[in-house]
């Protein structure tokens, strides 16, 4: 079997690797190696992993497209959940140790501070995209309609970036190389479906 | 096209050689992505422990001055002390400022103190080490949200201000930070305006807890926490005590403050910790005490309103803030 068969092995690669930096953060958070402020810590760990497990996902049709890579496609799906997954971490570590799990208050900081309510959208937009990661749903819904509720990646990552952006004091640099990376992701996908667009009438 | 079926036996690769190097590639597949992860993770992760290598100074005690902490309040490790610092010269990662600051030179140092003062005067480190020492257990507040409770030592800046004799028109204090681009070469990345500078008004500076430090923990201060010589200011947020001071000006009108120059609408001159004005972008009602897992509500001044409350009577805390 050559590599780009082995969808098992794919599986169970981008499975560890995915849950490895979550098992490293318990591992030192248990010995106590977080940092002065460890709830700093993990809010940011979280919500970066978030980001780039997003820009992971996009990065999929531009690999299969340019270098032939479709093995990856059987990953996204993963790579989305994982986004999920740290995203919810993210969610959890502010309502705990922000909010002090005083619920009541969060909709008073969602109205008040546009960093939280643009954080909060984001994530609340990935629910209906983890629930409908399932091979019965897509089949349920149909491959395009299922295809196009999934392009809600887009406005998640961008909010999740412009979330990150808004929060930071002063030194943008991380935000920035976060939405450089997007912005050629989603621009490699106008000039692309450009190309495709003017392909198609030079034929027809 | 070659006939596929008359392959000679000796180019077949031998299945047990096909699967061993199936098993090495996978293994290093696997060692590759593990170190790669790992690393990166490694990468953006809080430092270790610091050592506390500064030289020891002697302090006089002082019986009369109240600023007690509550009972529940313990006094911060060195650690977590000196190995998370706001210092943008130097990085804008908190974790980083103290190997950043490693070798940051703080001998010699001259502060130059001048403007509407009789006698002008250049301090240097053996000129400020000559001010009786005192040892001050003070929280500190940073705007971000979280808190510490720090033992500095250092000297009322009013003793030094005195030796100066600020003229009567003086009616505020300017403070610069040193500045080297080739020792702070990070600063590049800090987004605001450097050097520093800072301000308080001339009764402000004057007032007993409002200290120069020279170290914490009974030894000289380390080059992250604003060596040789820095501001402290208890009831003020923690961007207010301005680091490795350079200059000290006094002046007859509010000088210009970093962070407010930043960001106007943000960061006031006076920045007096308040837990009723929240920043626009976070609230300033709780903090995060370092070492504790819970919050705290902010206290009024940070805890220290019936020493420097006086001082803003009359004043609306959330048009001046």
């Amino acid at each position: 079997m050559t590599f780009s068969a082995d969808t098992r092995f794919h599986r169970q690669l981008f499975v560890f690797n995915g849950l490895l930096p979550a098992v490293l953060i318990l591992i030192d958070g248990w010995r106590g190696r977080l940092g002065a402020n460890p709830v700093e810590f993990v809010t940011r760990a979280t919500g970066v992993l978030t980001l780039v497990f997003l820009m992971l996902t996009l990065l999929v049709t531009p690999l299969r497209k340019i270098y032939g890579w479709n093995w990856l496609l059987k990953q996204r799906r993963l790579l989305g959940l994982y986004a999920f997954f740290y995203g919810l971490a993210h969610l959890f570590t502010y309502l705990a140790y922000d909010r002090d799990w005083e619920l009541g208050t969060v909709v008073g900081d969602v109205s008040k501070r546009p960093f939280i309510a643009i954080g909060m959208f984001s994530f609340l937009l990935m629910v209906p995209l983890a629930v409908t990661s399932t091979n019965a749903m897509i089949k349920k819904l149909g491959g395009p309609r299922w295809a196009q509720l999934h392009r809600l990646t887009y406005y998640i990552t961008i909010g999740g970036v412009l979330h990150y952006w808004i929060i930071v004091k002063s030194d943008v640099t991380y935000p920035f190389f976060f939405a450089v990376v997007l912005a050629v992701l989603l621009g490699w996908r106008v000039v692309a479906s450009i190309k495709k667009a003017r392909g198609r009438s030079a034929t027809g | 096209m070659k006939d596929r079926s008359h392959i000679p036996s000796s180019e077949v690769t031998p299945e047990e050689t096909f699967l061993n190097r199936r098993f090495f590639m996978k293994s290093a597949i696997w060692a590759g992505s593990t170190l790669a992860t790992a690393g990166l993770y490694r990468t953006f992760s809080p430092r270790p422990e610091v050592a506390n290598t500064g030289a020891a100074i002697a302090t006089v005690a002082e019986p009369e001055l109240q600023t007690a902490l509550a009972a529940d309040e313990k006094v911060n490790s060195f650690t977590d002390i000196a190995g998370y610092n706001n210092y943008y010269e130097f990085s804008t990662d908190k974790s980083e400022v103290a190997a950043k600051a490693k070798h940051f030179v703080t001998d010699p140092w001259s502060v130059q103190v001048g403007g509407l003062v009789h006698k002008p005067r250049t301090f240097d480190l053996a000129d400020l080490m000559k001010f009786e020492s005192v040892e001050r257990i003070y929280r500190f507040r940073c705007v971000e949200g979280w808190s510490m409770v720090i033992p500095w030592v250092g000297f009322p800046l009013s003793k030094l201000l005195n030796q100066v004799e600020p003229m009567s028109a003086a009616t505020h204090v300017a403070f610069e930070t040193y500045y080297d681009i080739k020792q702070m070469p990070d600063s590049r990345y800090a987004g605001i305006d450097l050097p520093y500078v800072e301000g308080l008004r001339l009764d402000e500076a004057m007032h007993p807890l409002t200290l120069l430090a020279t170290g914490l923990y009974g030894k000289t201060l380390p080059n992250q926490n604003g060596a040789p010589v820095r501001l402290v200011v208890p009831w003020k947020y923690g961007f207010k005590s301005i680091k490795s001071v350079v200059k000290i000006t006094l002046m007859d009108r509010e000088p210009p403050t970093t962070w407010s120059l930043a960001n106007p609408g943000e960061y006031g001159f006076y920045s007096n910790v308040n837990p009723k004005v929240d920043h626009p972008r976070w609230s300033q009602a709780h903090e995060r005490r370092i070492g504790e897992m819970g919050s705290r509500p902010t206290l009024m001044f940070n805890g220290y309103a019936d020493q420097v409350a006086h001082l803003y009577k009359g004043m609306d805390l959330s048009a001046d803030f």
